[in-house]
Order: structure tokens, then C-alpha cells, then sequence
């Protein structure tokens, strides 16, 4: 009983920490203003659009909302008052048209974007799990030093014991055997020898498994873009920037003109005071200096609000040079759209909490025990993407119950050209 | 059945000492081991062993020490929109080669064209490819290509070019000639004829390197239009080729080959099959694919041609050279003349192609099999244009030519006159894409884009058209040939914008001009029209001409193309194609002279040239037209007894390219073969190929790599032939055969009279004792024409089974399609990044190619006119109980649930159990570091020829998908399996199951005569499942009996002939009246 209620204090606090959202809007608007609006509105601050809350209430109508969404230009070109000044105070950055979505999907949007409150300072969890972890490492203090009294006692006991025996022999008058000090003893030294080896072998093997593995992989990168501030405070989808995944092998790093979508608009980083940006070695970083490094490579000259382009009109842009963290060998064959569009696995599943991240580094091992550890224990959508059908068997299997569910592995996940050719 | 009348080569016929030495050994060199006497006392003992060992170690933990390499990732600056990194676009485009011609699609990864697939939407290839389209994207990135134009042999700017020819044509008086190969493209036509108008004196003449004039004006006489017919293969029940190899060189090969399997596609229900009769002088492909060939001097063509003649038209009987040409043609004359017949010509004679022409009318061709209503074309050049050219030139009489696409330097009969008149010429122009022979004897060169950065089009033939769109920008400054036609013309367009107002105007309208170029291919509606044609030729006077020749006697030469190098160009300096072995001959790399084994048994050469095992094969010297040649010799059963064959394409100047080049190697031996083209003359009327020859053999040798005899299956049988009318007769002998041999492991003794297998079942051996009963024997007989597969794979083994629970990939490949062109050979090595290994390791044995064509002959190699040849491509069986898998120390092969044979590369330690343990020799391991793979640098192998492979140019035509192999590993057939897992991921993503034909391999889609099929045998509606079930009477598998179950079947051949030589026990003995 008690156990149960930890656990499920334990995922409520781990919802808290992940999400550190209200956990009742509707799941639905969420998913499709991440996947739709992120990318340049923030419900609480003005981003690359307007701030979202509450602004079913400050529009003239709900219908001119829904035609604004699905086709803003139109709505600028009726004529429109409320919309030209919209746009005429952003700038005259035109929204991106989505036709494809419904009346009640942006309800929902809606619906979520005025659900959502400004975090909360306030952090117990964290606290309480630290003062557990100082708990346990003061036991193992003091199982430690236990240990070492009792073998210190040891020794001593056995010293006494022998010389105790020695003054025995000489009063019986036994001649005493000369005795050699432990470190001449043979059996010491083999031993010891074995000992070394074995360690020896080990930690060699060991290095040697690592060797080329990065885990923990954070380099400094030529542009200090913290993933916290975009995927994380402001809710950018991360198929936004890398459209990649679920298309390619790559997930693909954007190319500038991507950034400048957003940052045509956003030339400064006001988030300084909420969360400022530091390096792991305690550097401070100025989040609006960043952004003038992009307009460099992105060849944009912010003061003329304008691309600086060559003779023939074509932009001034350099490519970035990124520190490539996640390295695989040559010969590992790896598909992003594998895992993400058909596997359906979360990025953060590899990519650990990439939305709290400051500066990315590896989460995973990327070795191959940890991608067999996944392939053997995760689930294929069997049932539900039509082209397993074919497995004729593992259908029967589970329409009997003599199987629960179909693995990576049992659809052949663990063979050496599935990933190696 | 004995199969032993199969043989690879002579050496295996005769079973020579060498050949025995050869198979036994598993290594062609001495192994760097010493393994006799003390350990100790041995040249690598021990404790040296050991102090290797502690030195690498420690060199690898150094080498490989902790510092990670910091690697960058750079990302587009601007993304082009249609590109996503990692996924491949695919554009249709053309190839264009002369006058040859395919229809293809370009496959680009990032930007870069990587491989070359045939396109389906062309009526006229029909998705076919040949070896060189196929290797074709090799040339894109070739290092010799020139970089920027040249003027008098230094660097110059187009501009500077421009006014300097500008003002020279401008004030030249005298002739201006535009010298090209044979020009396909209307627009490109109308670019000649906008500098035609601003210049009025000027000429266009076309040339071709190897002519078809003989053609084109026999054609002129006979049916008032010079021009070439099409032809259908497909629709002739008889065919008859007199030295025109169609199925590798001749023409349009691509288009033909397809055509001619369509013709072949013989099952138990449909035994309708056309008839092949070849009558030929060399060994051609062609007449290894024939079912009756029979062999001529080149000099006897005339009269095999009036004899076929006069036997269709008058019955007349033959009298030539050998009993078997008269039967032949006899026979012949009677197919032919039953109908849907259809005669073609190799020689480039006006009265030889009148008579062939007057043949075809006579036996109803035109409208049936020929085709006069759409015509092709293919080839342009007329002889005599040309030599008039080269005459007006040495006198002086030209003011400028303008060279594209051709090399007459190189290739023309008499190419040094013609490099002596063009020094008469004031302005010399070559657009050639390297500095080739004739371009470096001009004055100017203003490179061409390749045509993998161009736009164009083709018209092969009337009416039908194809596009051409770049795969890439151009990588170098180089300029369209019609843009420089244009800026010299003071035109104001451009070539791209003139193309495409053309077509969309042509076409009415932008989405028209879009759907023609997504497709690649511009068709009229409806099927080919077809028509015949009134002939209206002088057959006596042809006749008259022929039997006026006079006749050589003694040996003759022919000059032939290859299979893979063409007639030269950039081909020459290919090292795709220099590597892959010769249809007939198995030869890499080198030009050779080709002889028959009784001519080279005459000329002394059986202790080297008889047997391909060894390397060394005797230097002859030939003589012909007042020059003379020295070139290695090589046997080719099945080459008239008095021919001698060379292949032009070789002896190529040092700036073609390395592989190409003429020279010394660096151990002093000679490389880059004789220039063939001298041997050519001019009759008065057209290029003759062929010339009274004189050879004398002498001492020196030279290496030759040949591959055939580099795996042995000792004499087991691999191939299964029977005559058209044997299989007629009895479809089922193959079941028997299979049952004789596998019959008695299909059930297990003790279940032998058990319900489950009981009626079931073949029974082979164990069926005598069912047959006491009349029902059971009944049961049996009906039984026995299945072969019990199943019953076999289960209970001929004690392995347990692997399960297949999704998929099941499985390959056939049909032995009477197959015609041994190689394409497949090079879409392998283009998709899957086979390393070239250079001649040097070809000798020994090391080549890589995954898939390999093996060539057996049959016959009595005395007498060409009986051997028969079969081609077997092989690659990695996949077994399902593969005996490579069972030795792997490391498990580093190991099977699939879907029937691969896997093998991961950077698991293998390089011991070579598996290669020594597959019985069908397929596994190749990397001895040296042919790609720069290594961790290492220094390791990289270089031999000069083949180094250019591993140029950062190069090495942008890698596969990005296929890991590229290091040295010590092991590699082999994967059945492209980068493409079936791309296949499941597009499906999965559809959330649908994956539809047969959706995955291809490179072999299948490479192969223009559709002789491999590919899929799910699980599916059971798959194409390659109802292959089996329904044309079972010819399914085989090779080396069945050994239980290794291979996933890849063949097809029996079928020769639609009298007499199979190979195994035939009414022919036993035959093979041993030889030499």
C-alpha cells in the first residue's frame, strides 16, 4: 500500500519535472499547437507572433480567428482593419496558412493555449530526492569505516595470535619456523599476480570496449544555441528544425535560412532574467550576442532588416560548422525515419532531456549492447501498421494468447544486416 | 549424366597439371608461411611471432589512442528545396554514346548521380542496360576529363577562345567542316544548321568510329531512304545473324537483347521459341546465346550471304567453305522462309547488306520483323564523307574543323594522314571531354559538359524522342558543344533556353514540357506503327560484286568491339570496365590477339596460351595493312580456325587517362594494349574491319588476367541444358534428374510408409518398393514429377530449419536468357562499391566482383563449328544451410530470418574458413587496402592503372549506403540488401505490406534480357513464387545434392537445336579428338 502511493508520488513528481505544465489541457490542442504554432508563437510571450493567451478573447470573432489561421493573407488583402494592423505591428511577417486544419482543432489549440500558466519556482522533488542521495551515501560512510575497524582488529587479533604462539613454542621448547614477511610469501605473491591480472584484464577490456565511445559528449559549439530555450521554454517542435527524422537516414541540422525564419523577427534573447545562459564551465553567455553570430553565417544584416546578397541575388550565407556529437562508425547503418516515423520513439528516448539541455551532449552510449537492449524489449506497432500482416505466424500467436506482443527481435531486430552492410 | 563435357577452359578439358595444381590450391601465391621443419628453426618462428604480435598491440593501442577526432557537421547554408540529405532523387535522363542509345534514370544521393537504372517508359530500350550505361556514371567523375579549355596546348578562358575563333572564322575563305560522331538530337541538329547559316561555307559530316555505311547506303539503294529499319527481335520466329553480335555491340544491344528474350521464353506449357542461326568468324556473345552457329572467314561473308540468297529464293544448295555452313544455311533458308524471319548483317559492305536486304524481302521480312515505318537512327556516318574530309584537308583546302565526339587521331583507318592534314587547318576545334589524341592535335579544345550535366535530347528513332537533364551542375569549366556552335554563330540564346522553347513548344505548353521530362521519354500514342518496304536493289550486281572479290586465303584478322570498351572514347580509361572480365574470353585489362586452340597449337603456344591457368601466354606478331602489333595470345575455342581477333579500344595515349594509358609499369611490363583501328582499310566504298594477316609466334610472353578458371567446382555438375525438342518430349527429365540425386533424403526411413508423406512425396531410390502395387505406382509416377522440396529441406540435414516467419528472398535466374553480356557484372559493382583491384591482383585470383559470369564451353575444340557455350551468372546462393556459416570462428556470417546470408564486415577476424568452405566460391576477401578504408594511411594499395579509383573526384560515385570494405575482411553478394531494408521502410511508412516488384536488385534491374527475377517467396502471388510453382519442369539449384539450399534457383537452358554437346552420352568422346 505504502509502496504503491510512493510510486505513484513518484510519477506524478516526474510528470511535474518533465513537463512542468498543468497536466489537464487538452491533449489534443497541445500536441497540434507543438506541432503547428511553436515553432514561432509562445502562449505566455510574444515570439516570432504574438503571445497566444487569451486571444480568442482579444480578436474581433471567432470566425475571423478561424479564417486568419487558414488563410491570413486573404484575410489582410479583404481589407480588414484588425488584421492590416496586426500586421503592420509585426512587421508585415506574414503567418504561414494552415487550411488543413478544422474549427475544432483550433478550438483545441485554443483551449490549450489558455490552460497553460506561467511555471513555478517552486521545486520540492529535487529537494527531497538529494537529501535521500546524502542519506544513503552517509550509510555506506559508515559501513566503510565498520569495515576497516573490523579488519584492522583482524590483523591485530592475528598478530597477537602468532606472537602468542611463538613464546608458546619456545617455552615447549619447539624450534620456531623462521617466518617470512607476506610480501616474500609465494602464495601472497601469486596471488596478488593473479589479482593484477584479472583487474588488469578487465580494465583493459573494458577501455578497450569504450574506446570510441562518447558518452556525456558535450563539446563547446561554434554558436551557444541552448536546445532548453527553443524546445523546451518555448515549445519549438523539434521537427521544425530538424525535418529530417521522419523523411531520412539524418535527422538533419538545419541550414540557416531555417533559424532565420524565426530570428528575422527575434534579435535579441529577453529570457535572461527567467533563465540565464551559462556554460558548464560557469561562463556567461549573452543570448543576444548569439544571435548576432547567426546573422554573420546566415548573411543578415539586422540593421537594414535585409539579406546582404552577391551580384547574381543570391544570399551571403556561410554554412555553421557544428561540433557533430552523436558519432557513429561508418559501417553502422542508422535511419531516423525508421524509429520515429514507423518505430514511433520519442527523440528523448536516445536523446535523453533534450529540451533541458543548455548545451547537448550524449545521453546514450550509442554502443551496440544499448541498441539490442532496445531492439529486445520494445514493441513493433504490430497491429496497428498494416505491413506486419505478413507475419501470418505472430498473428495467430496473439489472436490465441500464446504471445503478447511482437518485439524488434522477433521480426528479425537483433540480425547483423539489419544495421551492418 | 555426365556433365564432364562441360569445361571452363581448355586446361580443365585436358585436366593439365596446372589446372590440378589450381584447384587444389586455395591461394595462387605461396602462402607467406614456412610449415615444414622445427618450429623454432622456421623463417617465421615463434618467439618472431610473438614479438609481432606484442608490437602491434602496442602500435594499435597507440594508434587507436584516447584522443577522439572532433568531428564537424555542417549543414546546407541555404537547403536547396528538393533535397532532403539521405534520401535519393531520381531523374530521367538519356544516354547517349555516339549514336548508341538508352533511356535511363539517373539515381543522384546529395546531389551526386551515383547509378544508373534503365527506363521502363521507353518503348524503345524498355528499361534494358548494357555493361556501359551501367558503368557509364564512372566517366562523370573521371580525373582525365579536362578541366578547363585549352588553346595551343596551354590554360585559356572561354572568352579568350571565343574572339580568337571568332575572328578566324570570320575571315577565313576557305571550307569549314563540323565533324561529329552520329547526332540523335533535333535541337542539336538545329544548332549545326544556325552555324551553317552564319557560315555558309560550312560542312557538316558525321563519322563514326566503327561504320555501319555499308549499311546506310545498301539501304539507300534498296529502299530510297538512307537510314537504318528498326528491327523486331521479338516478333522473328527465325533468326539469322551473319557477324552481327546484336546482343553485345551491334547497333542498339540494350533494345535488342530485350527484344530477343522475349522471343525465349520457353516453359513446359509454351515451348514456342524462336530459332537463332549464327554464322560468324570471332566468338561473339551472340553466337554463344545462337542454337546453331557455324563459323566463316570474314572474306567468306559475301558468299555465306549470296548462298543464304540463292537457297531462299531458288532452293539452290550451298557449296561453301565447311559442310556445316551448307547445312546450316539450308536449314536456315527453310526457317526462314516459313515466315516472321529475319536476316542481319555485321559487315560493312554495300553488296554483302544489298544482298541481306534482298534476303529480307525476300522471305517477307519488311512489315513483319523489319520495320520501315519507324526508323532508327542509330548510325549516320558515310565512308566516303569522311575520307573526302581527310583528302580536302591534306590539300589544304580546309580553313577550320570542328571536332565533336569523334577522334580520328585515335580511330580512323589512316589516323596519322589525318593528324598530318589537320595541321593544314587553320582553326582546329576539338570539344572532346579529355585531351584524347585528336584533341591534343588541335589548336583549340573547349571541353564538353558530360552528359550527366547536360540538358539535350535523342530521337533514336523517327518520332520518338527522349530527354536528357542534368544530374549535377558541371563539375569543371566546361562549356555545351552547341552553346560554343552557338556563341560562335553570334547567336543570342543560349543552348538550354533554345531546348527548352523547342520542346515547350513543341510539346504546347509548360506542364506538357514538365510530365515530358519527369518522364524522360516523348512517345507517340499507340504501339510502334509498323511497315514495310518495295525492295528496289540490284541483287545481281551485288552478287556479281561479291563473287568478283578477290579471296584471301590463309589467316584473316577482324577487328571487333568488346562487350565492355566499345569502340574506345572514354570507355578505354574506364577501370569498371577494364576490369570486368570479357564475355567470352574472361580476359581483364588487357587487348590480346584471340586465336583458335588448333591455330595456337600450330603457332607452339599450348605450353603457356592453351591453358588459362597460367598467366604468361605467348607473344605473337601480326602483320596486316603494312603494320605490325605484337600482342599476347589467347585461345578462344570457337573462333574459325584461320581468324585471328583483336579489340579496338586500346593502345590509348597517356592523357586518355592512366588506365588507359600505353606505356611501362613500374616493373618495366608493358601495359595499355595495341591500337587495333591501322588494321582497318578503306576498299573505295566503306571501311573493312577484316584483312589477309600474316602472325608469327615469338619468345617473349606476356600476363594476361583471366578470371574463368579462378574457381573450380571440380568437375561437379553446375549447368542444365537440353535441346528444345528433348524437353518437348519429356519436360520432366530435370525433375528426374533432381529426384535420381536428392529423391532419397526427401523422407526419412522410418516415416517412409507413414500417412503424413506417404502419397505425397517423390521417392526417388525408395519409391521401388510402392511399385508392387499398381495404385501406389500410380500415385508415384504422378508423384515423381515434383521434386519434393520440402521433404528435403527437413529431412536431408540434422540441422534444425530457419524460420522464415515475415519475409523469404529468393533469386532465379534463367539460363536460356542470360546471354553473359555482363551488365549485371556492373550494376553490382556500381551500386555495392566493389573495389577494383588493378591486373596485378586479377593474376592472382584476387578480384573482387560479387557477382561473377561463368562461361562454360562444349564441343570439340578442334572443330569451332561444335562448340557450344553457356553462360551461369553466379553470385552468393544464399543457403539456408550454408556451410560458410557453420565455420565463421566468430560468427561474423550468420543467416537471416528472411534467407539472407549475412555478412558483417566489422565483425570478420579474416581467417577465410568461409571462402575455403563455399562450395560455389563466391566469397572474396580484401588482401590489400584497395580504397584508402583503412585507419590507416599508408596502407592503400596503388598499382598506377587502377589508382584513379581512389581520387577524392572519384570516390563521389560511392554508394553512401554500402559500407566501403577494409583490408581483412571478407566480402560477398548481399542480395543488395541496402535496397530491400530501404524497400520494408518505405512500406512500413505506407503502413502497407510491401508489394512484389517494389525492390529490385542492381543485377535484375541492370539485366536487359530479364533473365533474373527477384522477391518474396513467401508471397505467394509474387512474381518469383509462381515462377517456380509454374515453370517447375526447369527449376534447378546448384550443387542441390549437398543440402546447402540455396535461395537462388536457376532455369534450365534450352537450346532450340538438334544436339546438345555437353553431357551428351551420344557425343561422349568427342571432346578427346583434340590436340
Amino acid at each position: 500500500m505504502v509502496r504503491s502511493i510512493a510510486q505513484g508520488m513518484i510519477a506524478l513528481v516526474f510528470t511535474l519535472f518533465v513537463f512542468n505544465l498543468p497536466a489537464i489541457a487538452a491533449p489534443d490542442g497541445k500536441a497540434l499547437f507543438q506541432s503547428n504554432c511553436a515553432s514561432c508563437h509562445n502562449p505566455l510571450k510574444d515570439a516570432t507572433g504574438p503571445a497566444l493567451k487569451g486571444v480568442d478573447a482579444r480578436v474581433p470573432s471567432k470566425e475571423w480567428l478561424y479564417s486568419w489561421i487558414k488563410n491570413s493573407a486573404s484575410v489582410i488583402s479583404s481589407g480588414d482593419k484588425y488584421a492590416n494592423d496586426i500586421y503592420a505591428k509585426w512587421n508585415k511577417t506574414a503567418m504561414t496558412a494552415f487550411p488543413n486544419l478544422s474549427n475544432e482543432e483550433i478550438d483545441a489549440i485554443i483551449t490549450y493555449v489558455n490552460s497553460v500558466e506561467p511555471p513555478k519556482k517552486d521545486d520540492g522533488a529535487g529537494a527531497a530526492t538529494t537529501s535521500t542521495a546524502k542519506d544513503s551515501t552517509g550509510s555506506n560512510w559508515i559501513y566503510s569505516m565498520v569495515t576497516i575497524i573490523l579488519l584492522a582488529l583482524a590483523f591485530i587479533l592475528w598478530r597477537v595470535n602468532s606472537g602468542l604462539k611463538r613464546v608458546a613454542n619456545e617455552k615447549d621448547g619447539v624450534p620456531n619456523v623462521k617466518e617470512i614477511p607476506f610480501y616474500r610469501n609465494k602464495v601472497v605473491i601469486a596471488m596478488t599476480v593473479i589479482l593484477a591480472f584479472i583487474f588488469a584484464g578487465y580494465w583493459i577490456t573494458n577501455g578497450a570496449v569504450e574506446l570510441g565511445r562518447q558518452q556525456n559528449y558535450m563539446p563547446e559549439q561554434p554558436i551557444f544555441y541552448s536546445h532548453k530555450v527553443h524546445a523546451g521554454i518555448n515549445q519549438v517542435n523539434c521537427l521544425y528544425c530538424h525535418a529530417g527524422a521522419e523523411k531520412s537516414k539524418h535527422a538533419m541540422i538545419p541550414s540557416t535560412n531555417v533559424c532565420m525564419n524565426c530570428h528575422k523577427q527575434i534579435n535579441e534573447y529577453t529570457g535572461a532574467e527567467e533563465h540565464p545562459l551559462v556554460t558548464a564551465e560557469g561562463k556567461k553567455i549573452d543570448g543576444t550576442a548569439e544571435i548576432q553570430k547567426l546573422y554573420k553565417y546566415a548573411g543578415w544584416d539586422p540593421a537594414k532588416k535585409d539579406y546582404i546578397r552577391d551580384e547574381n541575388g543570391n544570399i551571403k550565407a556561410t554554412p555553421i560548422e557544428w561540433v557533430k556529437i552523436h558519432n557513429l562508425p561508418d559501417h553502422v547503418y542508422f535511419n531516423h525515419s525508421q524509429h520515429t516515423a514507423v518505430g514511433k520513439v520519442q527523440c528523448q528516448q536516445c536523446h535523453g532531456p533534450i529540451h533541458e539541455m543548455d548545451e547537448v551532449y550524449q545521453f546514450s552510449p550509442l554502443s551496440m549492447g544499448w541498441c539490442i537492449n532496445c531492439h529486445r524489449q520494445t514493441e513493433v506497432q504490430f497491429t496497428s501498421n498494416n505491413y506486419y500482416s505478413i507475419f501470418e505466424k505472430y498473428h495467430a500467436e496473439l489472436k490465441s494468447g500464446k504471445r503478447t506482443g511482437v518485439t524488434v527481435e522477433d521480426i528479425g531486430g537483433l540480425e547483423c544486416q539489419k544495421c551492418h552492410y | 549424366m555426365s556433365q564432364k563435357q562441360y569445361w571452363k577452359g581448355l586446361e580443365e578439358l585436358n585436366d593439365t597439371t596446372a589446372h590440378k595444381e589450381a584447384v587444389e590450391n586455395e591461394f595462387k601465391e605461396p602462402l607467406p608461411f614456412d610449415l615444414g621443419g622445427n618450429l623454432l628453426d622456421a623463417s617465421t618462428p615463434r618467439r618472431d611471432f610473438l614479438k609481432y604480435l606484442g608490437f602491434s598491440t602496442v602500435a594499435a593501442t597507440l594508434a587507436a589512442s584516447c584522443e577522439m577526432p572532433v568531428r564537424k557537421v555542417i549543414p546546407y547554408a541555404i537547403k536547396p528545396e528538393d533535397i532532403v540529405p539521405g534520401v535519393a532523387n531520381y531523374y530521367a535522363s538519356t544516354f547517349v554514346d555516339g549514336g548508341e542509345y538508352c533511356a535511363v534514370v539517373v539515381k543522384t544521393r546529395d546531389g551526386r548521380p551515383i547509378k544508373l537504372e534503365g527506363n521502363k517508359l521507353s518503348p524503345v530500350t524498355q528499361g534494358a542496360t548494357t555493361a556501359r550505361v551501367q558503368a557509364a556514371v564512372l566517366n562523370l567523375y573521371d580525373k582525365a576529363r579536362l578541366r578547363q579549355p585549352m588553346a595551343e596546348g596551354k590554360e585559356a578562358t572561354f572568352e579568350a577562345i571565343d574572339r580568337s575563333v571568332k575572328d578566324a572564322l570570320a575571315s577565313n575563305t576557305k571550307s569549314v567542316y563540323i565533324l561529329t560522331s552520329t547526332i540523335l538530337s533535333p535541337t542539336t541538329k538545329e544548332v549545326i544548321n544556325q552555324f551553317i547559316a552564319k557560315y555558309p561555307t560550312a560542312k557538316h559530316v558525321t563519322y563514326d568510329a566503327i561504320s555501319y555505311s555499308g549499311m546506310l547506303q545498301a539501304n539507300e539503294a534498296s529502299y530510297g531512304k538512307r537510314t537504318l529499319p528498326s528491327y523486331h527481335f521479338d516478333k522473328a520466329q527465325t533468326i539469322f545473324g551473319l557477324g552481327a553480335d546484336f546482343l553485345g555491340t551491334w547497333l542498339s544491344p540494350a533494345e535488342y537483347s530485350k527484344q530477343y528474350a522475349q522471343g525465349r521464353k520457353v516453359s513446359a506449357k509454351n515451348l514456342n521459341m524462336s530459332k537463332h542461326y549464327q554464322v560468324e568468324a570471332n566468338h561473339t556473345i551472340t553466337g554463344a546465346a545462337a542454337d546453331d552457329r557455324a563459323t566463316c572467314k570474314p572474306s567468306e561473308m559475301g558468299a555465306v550471304a549470296v548462298a543464304l540468297y540463292n537457297a531462299v529464293t531458288t532452293g539452290a544448295t550451298p557449296s561453301l567453305a565447311s559442310k556445316k555452313l551448307n547445312t546450316l544455311v539450308t536449314k536456315a533458308a527453310a526457317d526462314l522462309k516459313k515466315g516472321n524471319g529475319l536476316v542481319v548483317c555485321g559487315a560493312n559492305d554495300v553488296n554483302i547488306q544489298t544482298v541481306v536486304n534482298a534476303i529480307n524481302a525476300a522471305i517477307g521480312a519488311n512489315g513483319t520483323t523489319i520495320n520501315w515505318a519507324v526508323t532508327s537512327n542509330y548510325k549516320a556516318g558515310i565512308d566516303a564523307d569522311m575520307v573526302a574530309l581527310t583528302d580536302a584537308m591534306s590539300k589544304g583546302e580546309v580553313g577550320a574543323v570542328l571536332m565533336q565526339d569523334v577522334n580520328p587521331v585515335y580511330d580512323y583507318y589512316n589516323g596519322k594522314k589525318f593528324a598530318e592534314a589537320l595541321k593544314n587547318v587553320a582553326v582546329s576545334v576539338s570539344f572532346a571531354e579529355r585531351m584524347d589524341e585528336t584533341a591534343q592535335a588541335c589548336k583549340y579544345v573547349v571541353p564538353d559538359n558530360h552528359w550527366l550535366e547536360s540538358w539535350g535530347d535523342a530521337e533514336p528513332k523517327t518520332g520518338y524522342y527522349s530527354l536528357m537533364q542534368p544530374g549535377i551542375a558541371p563539375l569543371f569549366k566546361t562549356r555545351a558543344f552547341q552553346d560554343s556552335l552557338l556563341v560562335w554563330a553570334g547567336a543570342a540564346t543560349t543552348y538550354g533556353d533554345m531546348w527548352k522553347n523547342y520542346w515547350t513548344s513543341k510539346l504546347g505548353g509548360q506542364s506538357n514540357f514538365d510530365k515530358a521530362l519527369q518522364d524522360g521519354v516523348i512517345n507517340p500514342a499507340g504501339d510502334m506503327p509498323m511497315g514495310g518496304g518495295a525492295f528496289s536493289g540490284n541483287v545481281s550486281a551485288a552478287v556479281a560484286a561479291i563473287q568478283a572479290a578477290k579471296p584471301v586465303s590463309g589467316m584473316e584478322l577482324v577487328v571487333y568491339e568488346k562487350v565492355s570498351t566499345g569502340k574506345g572514347g572514354a570507355w578505354s580509361n574506364n577501370p569498371w570496365l577494364l576490369e570486368m572480365p570479357d564475355p567470352i574470353t574472361k580476359a581483364t585489362w588487357d587487348n590480346y590477339a584471340c586465336v583458335s586452340p588448333k591455330k595456337a597449337y600450330e603457332l607452339g603456344a599450348e605450353l603457356t596460351s592453351i591453358t588459362e591457368v597460367v598467366n604468361a601466354k605467348k607473344v605473337i606478331e601480326v602483320s596486316a595493312n603494312g603494320q605490325t602489333v605484337k600482342l599476347p595470345l589467347v585461345v578462344v575455342p570457337g573462333m574459325h580456325n584461320d581468324v585471328v581477333a583483336i579489340a579496338v579500344g586500346f593502345g590509348r595515349d597517356a592523357k586518355v587517362g592512366r588506365a588507359a594509358a600505353t606505356g611501362k609499369d613500374k616493373f618495366g611490363k608493358e601495359i595499355g594494349g595495341k591500337n587495333a583501328y591501322p588494321f582497318v582499310s578503306y576498299n573505295g566504298q566503306n571501311f573493312a574491319y577484316s584483312a589477309g594477316v600474316t602472325i608469327k609466334p615469338t619468345e617473349e610472353t606476356h600476363d594476361v588476367a583471366i578470371t574463368q578458371t579462378h574457381h573450380s567446382y571440380e568437375a561437379r555438375p553446375v549447368v542444365r541444358e537440353y535441346t528444345l525438342a528433348d524437353f518437348a518430349k519429356n519436360p520432366n527429365a530435370l525433375i528426374e534428374a533432381r529426384n535420381a540425386e536428392i529423391g532419397h533424403y526427401t523422407t526419412l526411413p522410418w516415416e517412409e510408409h507413414g500417412e503424413a508423406h506417404g502419397g505425397e512425396h517423390a521417392k526417388g531410390g525408395h519409391g521401388e518398393e510402392k511399385a508392387h502395387n499398381p495404385v501406389d505406382a500410380a500415385t508415384a509416377a504422378a508423384a515423381a514429377i515434383v521434386v519434393d522440396e520440402e521433404g528435403y529441406r527437413k529431412n536431408g540435414t540434422l540441422y534444425p530449419e530457419y524460420e522464415s516467419p515475415g519475409i523469404h528472398w529468393g533469386m532465379s535466374i534463367d539460363l536460356t536468357a542470360c546471354t553473359g553480356c555482363g551488365a549485371c557484372v556492373m550494376g553490382c559493382q556500381a551500386e555495392n562499391n566493389i573495389s577494383v583491384v588493378g591486373k596485378t591482383h586479377v593474376l592472382k585470383s584476387q578480384e573482387m566482383h560479387w557477382l561473377r559470369i561463368d562461361r562454360y564451353f562444349s564441343g570439340m575444340p578442334n572443330d569451332p563449328d561444335t562448340i557450344q557455350t553457356i553462360f551461369q551468372p553466379m553470385m552468393c546462393q544464399h543457403c539456408d544451410n550454408a556451410p560458410c556459416e557453420n565455420v565463421c570462428p566468430v560468427s561474423a556470417t550468420n543467416h537471416s530470418s528472411e534467407g539472407l546470408n549475412q555478412m558483417a564486415y566489422n565483425r570478420c577476424i579474416g581467417t577465410k574458413y568461409c571462402a575455403n568452405n563455399c562450395p560455389y566460391k563466391v566469397r572474396h576477401f580484401n588482401w590489400m587496402d584497395w580504397n584508402g578504408a583503412d585507419c590507416f594511411d599508408d596502407n592503400l594499395y596503388e598499382d598506377y592503372r587502377r589508382d584513379d579509383v581512389n581520387d577524392d573526384l572519384t570516390r563521389m560515385v560511392l554508394n553512401p549506403d554500402v559500407t566501403v570494405r577494409s583490408r581483412g575482411v571478407m566480402e560477398k553478394c548481399s542480395f543488395c540488401v541496402q535496397r530491400l531494408q530501404e524497400a520494408k521502410l518505405d512500406a512500413k511508412k505506407k503502413g502497407e505490406p510491401m508489394k512484389d516488384g517494389a525492390v529490385r536488385t542492381a543485377c535484375q534491374s541492370a539485366c536487359p534480357s530479364d533473365a533474373i527475377v527477384f522477391g518474396n517467396v513467401n508471397d505467394k502471388d509474387s512474381h518469383i513464387a509462381k515462377l517456380r510453382k509454374e515453370n517447375k519442369e526447369r527449376v534447378f539449384y546448384v550443387l542441390e545434392q549437398i543440402h546447402t539450399l540455396p535461395n537462388v534457383n536457376y532455369m534450365s537452358k534450352i537450346r532450340n537445336t538438334d544436339v546438345i554437346v555437353g553431357g551428351n552420352e551420344a557425343t561422349d568422346g568427342l571432346y578427346k579428338d583434340h590436340i
